[in-house]
């Protein structure tokens, strides 16, 4: 789960990480109270939405004054942002973080993340701050430290130190830098993070460290134990139908093809999407139905993959393992008979008792296009995309 | 010989008495899987499936001598059962349950180093469908029946994905020595790597299928091991080759986030090393025939 920089922020100054002087607004009228409340002369006024890239997208602006802030925020507000992570639809800005301007002398990047050769959490910094990491990483790949952090015992300040030495830390600013990054390896442990980022950590003018963007993103597997972090989800930054499947325990993620998906297990899902592609179609979507294939969860998995508008044909591959064939074509069947469908679906059953599951599919009276292997189907679902109404034939709604 | 598990494995089930592992104990039990024990704290004394089970992993293993686990433990007592178990001195344990927090699993990790190396248990998942050494015995929740029993070692993180691959096996006739599901979690007990190792070592394997998906360092790592210590020939496919940057495809170690993770590169990476792979999901049976021969 993502949060805000503004949550972030917040979050880590728990931790004993220094943040410059902010508040959160939700209107214009409100950013430019805000501002006068911080004081100053400059402010910055940031967009809140789940992705990195805000400053190249227009997300980030100077202000001088109260008009500019009025300004800025009516070019934000209710607007989509753009960034190369957010995909060509963007995400809504709905929050505005109205920050005071601060001096800056240099610009660090900083970033926790759990490393998955050694299998433990890793520190990466680097003095390039303001880059994005995988552009440090291509060109300035030297000015890059690490370390990883022994589990038993946490970071250690000798650890903390190297890396403030690596980085070019004047002495003076050393104990600063140590105790951010203890900070950060607190709160990442602490709240169960997969990733806390700060880019930039910024040395001011005035010999502060502060920590002028923060991203941090937690493991959905371990909310259970941090209520006060999941009451920090933002649902506006989320694509509302990976969200709605969630919701219902089904793992779903949009593509831009029209051959809706519907697999069990991760792995044969994303195999089922190349087969489609080598035959010569788009996958609509990723979508994991679990282990247990019931009536009720193929009927789901049928009204979340025909909510996108795109999709033209459904491809159904279940490989039934303990969930016998015959129990899945039923609940294929029941889930055509209650969910309207009026695209052409094909569907590959595998596994136990699968001639059983074949007969209960032909005998139904459903158009369903049957297939026996992978390729199989993946070839009669892009060929009845194709609008081959000869394999083709659709399938009504019988409700 | 197969790996980590045969006939006369003594094996235990921790969390037993849930809806899942009883469903799953009695399957074993059928297979021929030589489960002696469950534990479940609180519930010793009573049997399920015909099987006593007890309080904790230390009293399982010293009545009935066991010395492999599968743990069906729910998620936030997960890591804390995988620990039990190391600490009563079993030496294999395959960890079915989805959901681990990834902290968790690298305390599980380093607790397990506290033992010497020849008495540290082996862990593999947690997040897979478990070991099965057809004809042998089965530690997991996938169907027996789509193993034939035979010479290929198969190792790979998704469950459904090593079944299809088994299954297009079984239909060229060619059996399996032993299938072990490392899991799609990106904190896991045993890696590609660790499993090359045993399967090289392995009189039975002739030939290592090994079945990878996008995100992690994992595959590129096994194929440098390959190039350099195994022998034996190794068939590979990448799941993925669809999946978008930046996006969690389902398993939580599913996401490109760096070089040598997306289902190209690794694709890249393998053939470099010498492994032939399978170019897409419907020829690994196909593939893994033509090398064989």
């Amino acid at each position: 789960m993502d949060i805000h920089e503004y949550q972030a922020k917040d979050v880590l100054s728990n931790f004993g990480v220094t943040i410059a002087p902010g508040a959160l607004a939700y209107s214009p009228e409100q950013a430019a109270y805000r501002a006068r409340e911080l004081g100053g002369d400059s402010w910055v006024v940031k967009a809140q939405v789940h992705a990195g890239g805000r400053g190249k997208a227009g997300g980030v602006k100077l202000c001088q004054s109260d008009q500019e802030i009025q300004a800025a925020c009516e070019d934000m507000f209710g607007k989509k942002l753009v960034t190369h992570q957010t995909g060509p639809q963007g995400k809504g800005i709905y929050r505005v973080y109205v920050e005071a301007a601060v001096p800056i002398e240099r610009e660090i990047y900083l970033g926790l993340v759990l490393d998955r050769s050694s299998q433990r959490v890793m520190i990466v910094a680097s003095k390039e701050g303001g880059m994005e990491i995988e552009d440090i990483s291509v060109e300035k790949p030297d000015s890059i430290v690490r370390s990883t952090v022994e589990p038993a015992v946490g970071l250690q300040e000798f650890q903390a130190r190297e890396i403030s030495f690596a980085l070019g830390i004047e002495p003076p600013l050393v104990q600063q830098m140590v105790r951010t990054l203890k900070g950060c390896y607190r709160a990442f442990r602490d709240l169960d993070a997969t990733m806390v980022e700060i880019n930039p950590l910024v040395i001011t003018g005035d010999g502060r460290i502060l920590a002028l963007d923060a991203k941090m993103t937690f493991d959905d597997n371990a909310l259970f134990r941090h209520p006060q972090i999941s009451e920090l989800r933002d649902k506006s930054q989320e694509d509302p139908r990976e969200s709605r499947a969630a919701d219902r325990g089904l793992s779903y993620v949009g593509l831009d093809g029209n051959i809706g998906c519907i697999v069990n297990g991760a792995g044969l899902a994303m195999a089922t999407m190349d087969t489609i592609k080598l035959a010569g179609g788009e996958p609509a979507n990723f979508l994991d139905i679990g282990g247990g294939a019931t009536p009720e969860r193929v009927a789901k998995a049928f009204r979340l993959v025909m909510s996108d508008q795109n999709v033209q044909a459904v491809l159904v591959n279940i490989f039934a393992g303990i969930n016998r064939c015959d129990w899945v074509a039923e609940g294929v069947v029941q889930a055509l008979k209650e969910v309207q469908i009026d695209v052409p679906v094909v569907v590959r059953l595998a596994g136990t008792n699968v001639q059983e599951g074949q007969r209960i599919l032909a005998q139904s009276g459903l158009p369903i296009i049957r297939a026996t292997t992978l390729m199989e189907a993946a070839e009669r679902a892009v060929g009845a995309w194709s609008n081959d109404l000869k394999q083709a034939t659709r399938v009504r709604a019988v409700q | 010989m197969s790996i980590f598990i045969n006939r006369d494995t003594r094996v235990i089930v921790q969390g037993i008495t849930g809806r899942m592992a009883r469903f799953h104990t009695k399957d074993m039990l059928e297979y021929g899987t030589n489960v002696v024990a469950g534990v479940v704290p609180g519930k010793g004394g009573e049997t399920v499936e015909g099987v006593p089970v007890f309080n904790t992993v230390k009293d399982a293993v010293s009545e009935t001598g066991a010395t492999a686990s599968l743990v069906f433990v729910p998620p936030p007592f997960a890591a804390d059962s995988i620990m039990e178990a190391a600490d009563a001195g079993i030496q294999y344990c395959v960890c079915i349950t989805d959901g681990i927090p990834a902290q968790d699993m690298i305390q599980v990790k380093r607790y397990m180093m506290r033992y010497p190396k020849e008495k540290r248990m082996v862990l593999t998942g947690p997040n897979c469908a478990g070991t099965i050494s057809p004809g042998k015995a089965l530690l997991g929740i996938m169907p027996g029946h789509i193993y034939l029993q035979g010479n290929v070692g198969i190792v790979g993180r998704s469950g459904t994905l090593g079944y299809e691959a088994a299954a297009q096996l079984k239909e060229k006739g060619i059996g399996v020595s032993t299938s072990v599901g490392i899991g799609g979690d990106p904190i896991n007990g045993s890696s590609f790597k660790d499993i090359l190792t045993r399967f090289e070592k392995d009189d039975e394997t002739h030939l290592i299928a090994m079945i990878g998906e996008i995100g992690g360092p994992q595959e590129a790592e096994a194929a440098a091991y390959i190039r350099d210590h195994i022998s034996k020939p190794v068939v590979a496919y990448v799941a993925g080759l669809t999946a978008p940057k930046g996006r969690t495809m389902g398993h939580a170690g599913a996401i490109i986030s760096a070089f040598g993770e997306s289902a190209s590169e690794k694709v890249e990476i393998l053939n470099a090393a010498g492994v032939t792979v399978a170019e897409n999901p419907a020829v690994i049976g196909e593939t893994i025939a033509s090398v064989m021969q």
